[in-house]
């Protein structure tokens, strides 16, 4: 199961701040948390960056995620 | 970390490719193109910060011969709230719209309210002067303290703080509220020998590029429109134009011209939509310059802050608890970097327990952008300061403090993700050992250490590699060059390809002759549109010895590729890239490589820096007399385009720290909109920039490539004021460290 860690304002949402999720990509991941987690907002979710196993991503989809994976949403970042 | 590796092209120093035309003069930035026809836009601008407009009389501007469209904030379809890119983040694409025309009120002095387009510059100026606005004026609100009071003004009566537990139902200032945790600093205050907190203020400033913003676009009777301007991103130029006027992208080709400076404000867009609506409602190519005094007044600086800081730490060095509260100024519109400075201020450490507490706070100045880092220079220079006061007092060198508790592989950012490998402990390292370091001090000066930490980013990048019948090649990318990278760009194709670099010519095309890339900013354009370069060029690779293949009756497989040259070692054959390329005619067309990638695993950078200054203790006056840059590159494909981006970063946060600031009287008025009086450092205010460019390859990009635009500005802001409190022997809070702010801390000791 791969271990799925909330930031602070997704805390608000889940009230945990981590959990353990069984999801064979990206796209099953936000699924299965919109489903436990009703007040969480897929779209939201969706425009979040994510870092699976510390290789971070703006705008996955089809990434794989593994069995043991370490998972962290957290805003989504630009620069100058 | 990854193995280190040859390479043959990346790490020269070669000539950048467009350094003719630009010492010569002939390359093209955003006023020169002149279109026949072309008519010309000005922009009336508030003179009141905080306003209500009654009403716009602009008959006599209309009736003034020569005048031929004009432009007010009615002409924009009624918009959705939705998000557009805009620099550090996203903007609301009503915000950006009232931003570019004011609506019922005006937010800040120089906030745009209308424009006029006539025949000549003389002829518009004098029409916008005709304009006839009735105001009530209204107290403006100039920094958090004022916003954030019980009785402040509220700047927009529907806007009400996100973030907060209980949804509010008073409007208010504050935009958002925001918070980042990790562990829990009660825990780790009570582990402390030693705390120390402080609050810090850091000013208004602009990014001080030397080109102002300009545009000229020309609207045809088909609908379709050109837009030509100076920017960081044109295919969001297009994106904005597009959304805030209704029209769909294919109507809108954006072309990129030559850059002055950018440094993050310019990804938004300021002239081009207003410049569409005056060119569609003339029928003319219509241009519009601004000169420095509006760059100032109505463009978006960064961000003026009030950052509380606290750090606990044991007697032994280590840091037990790091603790923030930090309000950004957003300027006259939601959307500061503040959560960015949430993200960034803590994590150059190692540490079990932080929290980080963030607002965004509107304000009577004009909305702030993007500026090299968003966030991170003001919020790290609060918690460098204070970790460097910690050192003094727990008398630990400062290198060796940051040293026992600098964030490395593995640690936990206070955002999230774990750290991958990071140069930060190699950097330290390098300061540590640098001439710099361990050189002796004089009286009435003093030093300053400050490390930085910037996430650096990926994103869509598109790139074709179009091959010539000689062999040469044209690399068509679609990212604006700022800091040289056509250069890198052209050496990554060489690296890929094993054709020498001069035989591959790189161009920014526009948004019709490229597919979509992303802004250059974030210090995205050599890690990301370099792996796009990097893949088109693989491409190229195998399609060439597909042909040779082809031509030799053999399989690919047999083929191999040895320095640009297809080799067929069992027949001994062998063809060269140009001879393949003059016959690809008969076996099976045109050699284009290509590639569209949305890049993953950016590196993040960190820096630090090492300032020795000389303080005149009867005027104030600091004169920075040694600076070394160090910053982890990961591999630096153009090591004096990197040392470049390394002095220039450290270049403005020194100005940041000792004289820039955005002054303002009491009813708002912007005291100091030009560069004699809003002070950037001069060549001879300074000394050479020393750097050592350190390289811990970034695991993720195939020749190991971390962005390096950004993090050279985080630490300047600590480094320079820290070094002036150890020369003055007290504390200083406030920026900047200009004479009279320096002198009033020396006589109040």
């Amino acid at each position: 199961m791969a271990t799925v860690f909330f930031s602070s304002e997704l805390i608000k949402f889940t009230g945990e701040e981590q959990v353990e999720v069984k999801a064979r990509d990206y796209r099953a991941l936000i699924d299965e948390l919109v489903t436990r987690f009703e007040n969480l907002d897929k779209a939201q979710m969706m425009e979040m960056a994510i870092s699976i196993d510390g290789l971070i991503l703006v705008d996955p989809l089809f990434e794989a995620i593994e069995e043991e994976s370490e998972i962290h949403f957290f805003y989504f970042v630009t620069g100058g | 970390m990854s193995e280190v590796k040859e390479y043959k092209y990346i790490g020269q120093r070669s000539i950048r490719p467009d350094g003719f035309e630009k010492v010569t003069g002939r390359a093209n930035y955003g006023s020169d193109l002149n279109l026949p026809g072309m008519i010309w836009g000005k922009i009336l601008r508030s003179p009141h910060a905080h306003a209500k407009i009654l009403s716009i009389d602009y008959a006599k501007a209309e009736a003034l011969s020569g005048v031929l469209s004009i432009a007010t904030h009615d002409d924009f379809p009624d918009l959705p709230v939705e998000a557009v890119v805009a620099g550090e983040g996203t903007a609301n694409l009503r915000d950006l719209a009232q931003n570019l025309l004011a609506d019922e009120k005006v937010l800040y002095h120089g906030h745009a309210i209308l424009a006029v387009a006539a025949i000549s510059e003389a002829i518009a100026e004098k029409a916008v002067n005709l304009v006839e606005v009735e105001y009530e004026i209204l107290k403006p609100v100039l920094d958090i303290r004022e916003a954030t009071a019980d009785d402040a003004p509220i700047l927009h009566d529907d806007m009400f703080t996100k973030g907060l537990e209980e949804v509010p139902t008073v409007a208010s200032n504050v935009a958002a509220r925001t918070e980042f945790r990790k562990g829990d600093v009660e825990v780790g205050f009570a582990d402390a020998d030693i705390i120390i907190e402080r609050e810090f203020y850091t000013p208004t400033v602009h990014q001080g590029y030397i080109e102002p913003h300009a545009t000229t676009v020309s609207y045809d009777e088909s609908g379709q429109s050109m837009v030509w301007c100076s920017t960081q991103g044109h295919f969001d130029v297009r994106a904005s134009t597009a959304k805030l006027l209704g029209l769909s992208l294919n109507k809108l080709k954006v072309v990129a011209s030559e850059i002055g400076g950018g440094f993050g404000g310019k990804t938004i867009v300021y002239l081009e939509p207003v410049a569409h609506i005056l060119s569609k409602k003339s029928g003319r190519p219509v241009k519009m310059i601004m000169s420095r005094e509006e760059v100032f007044k109505g463009s978006g600086p960064g961000s003026a802050t009030r950052i509380w800081v606290k750090i606990g730490a044991k007697n032994d060095g280590t840091i037990t608890a790091m603790q923030s509260n930090m309000s950004f100024e957003a300027g006259a519109f939601k959307g500061s970097p503040a959560m960015l400075g949430g993200m960034t201020i803590f994590t150059p450490y190692d540490v079990e327990h932080m929290y980080a507490e963030c607002y965004d706070v509107v304000v009577n100045k004009p909305k702030v952008a993007a500026y090299r880092a968003p966030g991170a220079p003001q919020a790290e220079y609060a918690a460098e300061m204070v970790v460097s006061e910690l050192a003094a007092k727990l008398d630990i060198d400062p290198i060796e403090f940051r040293l026992q508790n600098a964030a490395k592989e593995g640690t936990q950012t206070i955002y999230g993700p774990k750290m991958k490998a990071v140069g930060l402990v190699e950097c330290l390292e390098a300061a540590k050992n640098s001439p710099h370091y361990q050189s002796a001090l004089k009286a009435n000066q003093g030093r300053g250490i400050a490390a930085g930490f910037w996430f650096n980013i990926g994103g869509m990048s598109s790139v074709t590699i179009n091959m010539n019948p000689d062999g040469t090649g044209t690399i068509v990318e679609g990212s604006p060059d700022i800091g040289g990278s056509r250069a890198s760009m052209q050496m990554m194709a060489a690296e890929a390809t094993g054709i020498a670099m001069d035989k591959f010519k790189p161009i920014i095309a526009d948004t019709e002759n490229v597919a979509y890339n992303a802004s250059t900013g974030g210090s995205r354009t050599t890690f990301a549109t370099g792996m796009a370069v990097i893949e088109a060029g693989e491409d190229i690779v195998q399609q060439m010895k597909e042909r040779a293949a082809a031509v030799w009756n053999v399989t690919a497989a047999q083929v191999d590729w040895i320095d640009g040259v297809a080799v067929n070692t069992a027949a001994e054959n062998r063809l060269t890239a140009a001879e393949i390329c003059a016959g690809v005619g008969r076996t099976g067309g045109q050699i284009s490589g290509r590639a569209n990638i949305n890049a993953r695993g950016a590196g993040p950078s960190f820096a630090v820096h090492v300032c020795d200054v000389e303080v005149d203790m009867e005027t104030g006056k600091v004169d920075v007399i040694r600076y070394t840059a160090i910053q982890d590159a990961g591999k630096a494909i153009h090591p004096s385009y990197v040392e470049g981006q390394y002095q220039g970063g450290a270049v403005q946060g020194i100005g940041w720290a000792l004289n820039e600031e955005y002054v303002y009287n009491e009813d708002g008025i912007l005291q100091n909109p030009g560069f004699l009086d809003y002070r950037i450092p001069l060549a001879s205010d300074l000394p050479m920039i020393e750097t050592i460019i350190v390289e811990v390859p970034n695991a993720y990009h195939p020749y190991g490539v971390r962005g390096v635009g950004e993090t050279g500005i985080i630490p300047p802001l600590a480094a320079v004021a820290y070094a002036v409190s150890d020369a003055i022997k007290a504390p200083v809070t406030d920026l900047p460290c200009s004479p009279p702010n320096v002198l009033k801390i020396i006589q109040s000791k």
